[in-house]
């Protein structure tokens, strides 16, 4: 059973912002899905690698990739030639 | 011949997002035809959303691998269709630009999430379009508006410049009215790009024959049990009726780990999306976050605002299925149900060459029909089987129920798409007949 301030949580860990009168909503509709998935409870055998799959590697040669007007086109706030961000700390 | 291509078509059923008046065309295969793109494809100069409010004014710099295939073959991209945003939704409802109507029944959904590239189709605004397939985004809407839609095998069409969703479950595949056009589609996007290190080089080259003598039909009961609306189940078997007509053979066939299948889906693509979402953060592209404030109280507020709230609660679900002390209950049992159901698959394929049942398990709900989400996610219970084992399907009109249109699904061994392709023709050159 996942309580509102589960939902809370989950919603800060996720950073998605979450506006209280929406927290019940959340928190029934979370609880009738995670019913649901009760099912896998019943999933018989062991995780287990897959046999006879390869990784797909390439030599890590330099290609062109985008100029810097390019790589900055989409963003909203720049500043000589560098993207800006909010602070972290 | 190149030239250009005035497209400025009466969207009626909101198909589109954004429109190009003008589409440039070269030579080619598809020289001067119109093909819609969905809007989680990327395409370089057109605004690129994936229905969401995230994106908006988003200009790709680069095109997606089919995108420039289909340049290259000469179609003119004359604009990017609509649908549930990130993908996340089986109407076309969850769009932030509003929802997609169905030709057919302006009343209905069109289906999802590529309702808009399935209704472009139905409504004859474009002959062709590209959609994508997460857990039936194509077949959905194409069995809901009454069009073809092939989802590939895994692998067999590059992912590069497509946004992101769940990748270990998505494809491109091709939408079109006609069995031929989707396969003169899918020929000219399944091309090997080592950009897409999930690809293998199998490229499509395949003219579909209706020669369906002594193919094995495997019939799975799962397809027809609780749920499955029985005028639909009818419809359907008497389609299958008429490929044996035509020397097909029905075997019966059981997929005992479907009981799984929707859970393991749900928890699997939405984890796969907690991670692949993250990158939404107003900085690099989409509508500036506020700099002004702290990193996480920017973050959350602008994905508040920004995403809709089935993105929201399907990235709240994985993060939930990924945290500490609930990854083995939910993400590890997906992970091994998901190789069980590969496992049945391939056990029914040593008896049928294919596997035949309803795209749906009803036809085309009413426009705010679905209001829970739960409710929402077991109408995919008969798509997301193929997504989870990787193999091909592909759903083609077989009748009305109510009006409305049914779609027949069929599935083949992985890299057999020509397989499933040449049953779905032979059933549309035998009922047109």
């Amino acid at each position: 059973m996942i309580t509102e301030s589960d939902i809370e949580h989950i919603a800060e860990l996720a950073d998605i912002g979450i506006s209280k009168d929406e927290v019940p909503e959340f928190t029934t509709q979370f609880n009738a899905i995670l019913d649901y998935f009760e099912v896998l409870d019943t999933v018989e055998g062991e995780s287990a690698p897959d046999a006879g799959i390869v990784n797909v590697f390439r030599d890590d040669e330099p290609r062109p990739g985008l100029s810097q007007e390019e790589a900055l086109a989409n963003a909203g706030s720049t500043e000589n030639g560098f993207i800006k961000a909010p602070r972290v700390m | 011949m190149a030239g250009i291509l005035e497209f400025s078509p009466e969207d009626r059923d909101n198909a589109f997002i954004t429109t190009c008046s003008t589409a440039p065309f070269t030579d080619g295969a598809l020289a001067g035809t119109a093909v819609a793109v969905k809007d989680n494809i990327s395409t370089a100069g057109i605004q690129t959303t994936c229905g969401s409010k995230i994106l908006e004014g988003y200009v790709p710099p680069y095109d997606a691998y089919v995108v420039e295939l289909l340049r290259q073959a000469g179609a003119a991209i004359v604009g990017k269709t609509n649908m549930d945003e990130f993908g996340m939704g089986t109407t076309t409802e969850t769009s932030a630009f509003g929802p997609t109507k169905n030709p057919v029944d302006p009343e209905r959904v069109p289906g999802g999430s590529s309702g808009g590239s399935a209704a472009a189709v139905a409504a004859g605004l474009v002959p062709m379009a590209l959609g994508t397939d997460t857990g039936g985004s194509i077949r959905c809407p194409a069995a809901f508006c009454g069009i073809v839609g092939l989802k590939p095998t895994y692998g067999r069409v590059s992912r590069y410049g497509l946004i992101a969703y769940a990748n270990s479950l998505e494809q491109i595949g091709p939408m079109a009215r006609t069995v031929e056009d989707v396969s003169r589609l899918m020929s000219v996007i399944a091309r090997y790009d080592p950009r897409d290190s999930t690809m293998l080089d199998r490229p499509y080259d395949h003219r579909p024959s209706a020669d369906i003598k002594g193919l094995r039909i495997g019939i799975p009961e799962e397809y027809f049990g609780e749920g499955v609306d029985p005028r639909v189940g009818e419809t359907v078997r008497d389609a299958i009726g008429a490929l044996e007509g035509l020397g097909a053979e029905t075997v019966p066939v059981s997929i005992p780990g479907m009981r799984h299948a929707l859970a393991a889906y749900y928890v699997i693509c939405t984890s796969e999306a907690s991670s692949n979402l993250a990158r939404f953060d107003g900085v690099r592209y989409g509508p500036a976050v506020d700099i002004r404030k702290s990193w996480h109280e920017a973050y959350q507020d602008l994905r508040q605002e920004m995403f809709g709230t089935e993105v929201r609660r399907r990235i709240m679900l994985g993060t939930f299925a990924l945290s500490a002390g609930y990854a083995g209950r939910y993400y590890a049992k997906a992970q091994v149900a998901r190789r069980n159901i590969r496992e049945d698959f391939k056990r029914a394929f040593c008896d049928a060459d294919v596997i035949a049942g309803p795209t749906m398990p009803t036809v085309a709900f009413r426009l705010g029909e679905k209001t829970d989400p739960l409710s929402m996610y077991l109408s995919d219970i008969l798509t997301v089987p193929a997504n989870l084992a990787g193999i091909p399907s592909i759903s083609v009109p077989c009748g009305k129920v109510d009006g409305l249109p049914v779609g027949l699904q069929i599935m083949g061994r992985q890299f057999e798409d020509e397989r499933v392709v040449d049953a779905a023709f032979a059933y549309e050159q035998e009922v047109r007949a």
